[in-house]
């Protein structure tokens, strides 16, 4: 019985691909950064700084490339938060939680941008057009509390200023 | 009257004057001057870190500086009316930026150059004696140069003080090789900025600080961990590291030497933890950053399982000026065994907001009054946290608490990396010790089981001595946990949440629902002898 599951699973079809295009994209890095298992985290940054995240799919063909398991490559993957395996919204705005922000008012803040945005922290709104991300202190403390809007950041973040922020993101593609 | 000619007019880079506007008011400078065909550089400093002036404009008048601010971009043509490029009065003059109170009064030794020079310059920082402490270092034995580090006293910036000059004997008379410097800069601390305005405002005091340490332990490789959150250091670092070899200050043969030390910019992802030395030792490998047991120390088997130097950003940035000026000038500042500057960070509600470096021994009190201003909101501060997410809350009686290690720890607090944050009396303090628990559990890197799953029990204790069904036992089960996390965790993440926690219910007891520690006398024994 519990051989012929064995055998069975053997059969199976290999685990989904990437589509090509996005599988020579992840050679590249792989082949950038020599095959290297200790650049294993450089290679999810490269991929997901390509690809916009780092697709399910892909994490044999790195563990394959590096020499690791899958395993390995799955237990960085999901122990860093920056690295995403969906795609975020058009646009990431990271919300800082921390004490110099909540020392100034971030808990309100925190909850009129999910009221705006319509999504809570770590989701993306149903336009698609803004991914709400929580972060721990943006070194902006000394004019808290502060955002920052994909690398752009923000200081002394007020509502009426957020809402400018979230209606300009909302309508640039 | 003729226009000046060649005039520099500076507006910071840094990215927290960029968040309040910076970037927009050089763009408007550079436009409005050659719409007026102004002879006029902008120059992107650092910034001085008086964020309440940020952002601002100087201009360079027969040598001396001339602060305006807080400057919007549309200001800026009537800056210009009113004379600018001649230090022209306006309502936002600060006069000689060097006179500006908060800045006169400070001791600058490692935030020396840091708003003063172009950070992408390398002439610039070799104009102000960038690279004298590496040449002199280059002249002296590497035992010789750790020696001069053990003169100064230097201790880790970082939060642990370990004293540098131990850590460098220990790494130099390490046997194996290849040997590793590595730079924290996963500056994760809420309230905390100082290894960005480094990184942002004179990056090449690193590189110069890295190579010291290189010459001094036999290291030939570095690397530098930055957190993702500071794109803006990232990409100077990277920037710099690619023009100092082209001028023999990294690469082989460093100035002229046989020195020989590369370093490597690596980005974090997220991981609070990888703050910690050993998680980031992993984190660099590839791998999650799960804390390491010590011993082995870093020092003896560190990156690679090889000895490596692992120093924080201000730790580094304080070596070139001890080897230009010598270890027992900077010892000459400060207070008992804590030799030296602080740059310490104000933050949270505070009026005057920034970077004040100042010799150990100055009060918390006046910090944050003499310098800070109080608080922004005009109300009261209640408390405040020193130390970042670790440290713990200190309540106005505790104010004039001497700014060293050793009575900060004594007042049950800890020093960290300087940051002091300001709450206002709106804030609820049951609510602050719930964050830090929580902080605690989302941030762990799960090897040790008090912090894995004492941070979450802590999270629902918190909750439940609100509640107040059973508050004393509560009370008494929260403090057991603390214990256990403080002493049954691996790294200072579990070991050093109970602070927080533990501060807030001994100083705040009414925000627990447990009385007034002021009407209760029994309350401390009650609560919080065992911090």
């Amino acid at each position: 019985m519990i051989r012929d599951r064995t055998l069975s699973k053997r059969r199976q079809p290999e685990r989904p691909s990437l589509p090509a295009d996005q599988a020579s994209i992840v050679s590249a890095v792989l082949a950038a950064n020599q095959l290297d298992p200790t650049r294993l985290l450089v290679v999810l940054q490269q991929v997901q700084h390509e690809l916009g995240f780092v697709p399910n799919d892909a994490v044999g063909q790195i563990a394959v490339g590096l020499g690791l398991s899958r395993a390995e490559v799955h237990g960085v993957i999901s122990f860093y938060h920056d690295i995403r395996t969906e795609p975020a919204g058009r646009h990431v705005l990271k919300v800082c939680q921390a004490e110099s922000c909540q020392a100034t008012g971030g808990r309100a803040l925190t909850q009129h941008i999910q009221d705006v945005v319509g999504c809570e922290l770590g989701d993306t709104s149903a336009d698609g057009a803004i991914t709400l991300e929580a972060v721990y202190c943006l070194g902006l403390c000394a004019a808290s509390p502060a955002v920052m809007i994909d690398e752009r950041p923000i200081a002394r973040v007020t509502v009426a200023r957020i809402d400018r922020v979230v209606e300009s993101a909302r309508s640039a593609s | 009257m003729s226009a000046p000619s060649n005039m520099r007019v500076f507006v910071p880079c840094d990215a927290l004057s960029i968040a309040l506007g910076a970037d927009e008011v050089a763009d408007r400078l550079v436009a409005e001057a050659a719409s007026r065909s102004l002879d006029v550089t902008v120059v992107r400093n650092g910034s001085h870190g008086l964020f309440w002036l940020e952002p601002m404009v100087e201009v360079e008048v027969d040598g001396v500086r001339h602060a305006y601010g807080p400057i919007d971009a549309d200001d800026v043509p009537e800056l210009l009316d009113a004379g600018l490029l001649e230090a022209g009065p306006h309502r936002t003059s600060l006069g000689p930026t060097h006179s500006i109170p908060e800045l006169e009064r400070q001791t600058r030794l490692t935030f020396a150059r840091v708003g003063v020079i172009d950070p992408r310059s390398l002439d610039d920082y070799l104009a102000h004696g960038g690279f004298d402490g590496l040449r002199r270092a280059l002249t002296m034995a590497p035992g010789d140069v750790v020696g001069e580090i053990e003169t100064s006293g230097l201790r880790g910036r970082g939060g642990a003080a370990f004293p540098t000059g131990i850590k460098w004997r220990t790494v130099l008379g390490a046997p194996a090789t290849p040997k590793y410097v590595v730079a924290n800069a996963d500056e994760g601390d809420s309230g905390t900025f100082a290894d960005r305005m480094v990184m942002e405002g004179d990056p090449f005091c690193l590189i110069e600080a890295m190579a010291i340490a290189a010459h001094a332990v036999g290291a030939s490789h570095g690397v530098i961990y930055c957190r993702s959150e500071y794109p803006h250091a990232i990409a100077t670092l990277e920037y710099c590291i690619d023009v100092a070899p082209q001028h023999g200050w990294l690469g082989s043969g460093i100035a002229g030497s046989g020195l020989d030390f590369d370093i490597e910019v690596r980005v974090g992802a997220g991981a609070y933890i990888c703050g910690e030395e050993t998680s980031m030792l992993e984190s660099i490998e590839g791998k999650r950053g799960m804390v390491r047991p010590k011993p082995p120390l870093p020092a003896l088997e560190g990156l690679y399982g090889k000895p490596t130097v692992v120093n924080n950003i201000i730790t580094l940035a304080s070596v070139p000026w001890i080897l230009a000026n010598g270890g027992a000038a900077y010892s000459a500042h400060g207070v008992g065994r804590s030799s030296g500057t602080l740059p310490v960070q104000l933050a949270g509600n505070i009026r005057r907001g920034g970077l004040v470096e100042v010799p150990f021994g100055i009060t918390v009190r006046e910090l944050i009054e003499g310098y800070g201003g109080g608080t922004a909101s005009g109300r009261p501060a209640r408390a405040v946290q020193i130390g970042g997410p670790l440290g713990a809350y200190f309540h106005d009686g505790q104010l004039d608490t001497v700014l060293d290690y050793e009575a900060i720890a004594a007042a049950g607090g800890l020093l960290g990396h300087g940051g002091v944050v300001v709450f206002d009396d709106t804030i609820d303090m049951a609510a602050q010790a719930r964050f830090a628990m929580e902080f605690c559990a989302a941030e762990s890197c799960g090897k040790c089981t008090p912090c894995r799953i004492g941070s979450t029990r802590g999270v629902e204790l918190i909750d439940k001595i609100v509640i107040g069904e059973r508050r004393s036992a509560d009370v008494a089960q929260l403090e057991e946990l603390c214990d256990v996390l403080e002493h049954g965790s691996l790294c200072a993440l579990g070991g050093l949440t109970p602070y927080p926690v533990r501060s807030a219910m001994q100083h705040f007891p009414e925000d627990f629902g447990l009385g007034d520690r002021n009407s209760d006398q029994n309350f401390e024994q009650k609560v919080g002898e065992s911090n």
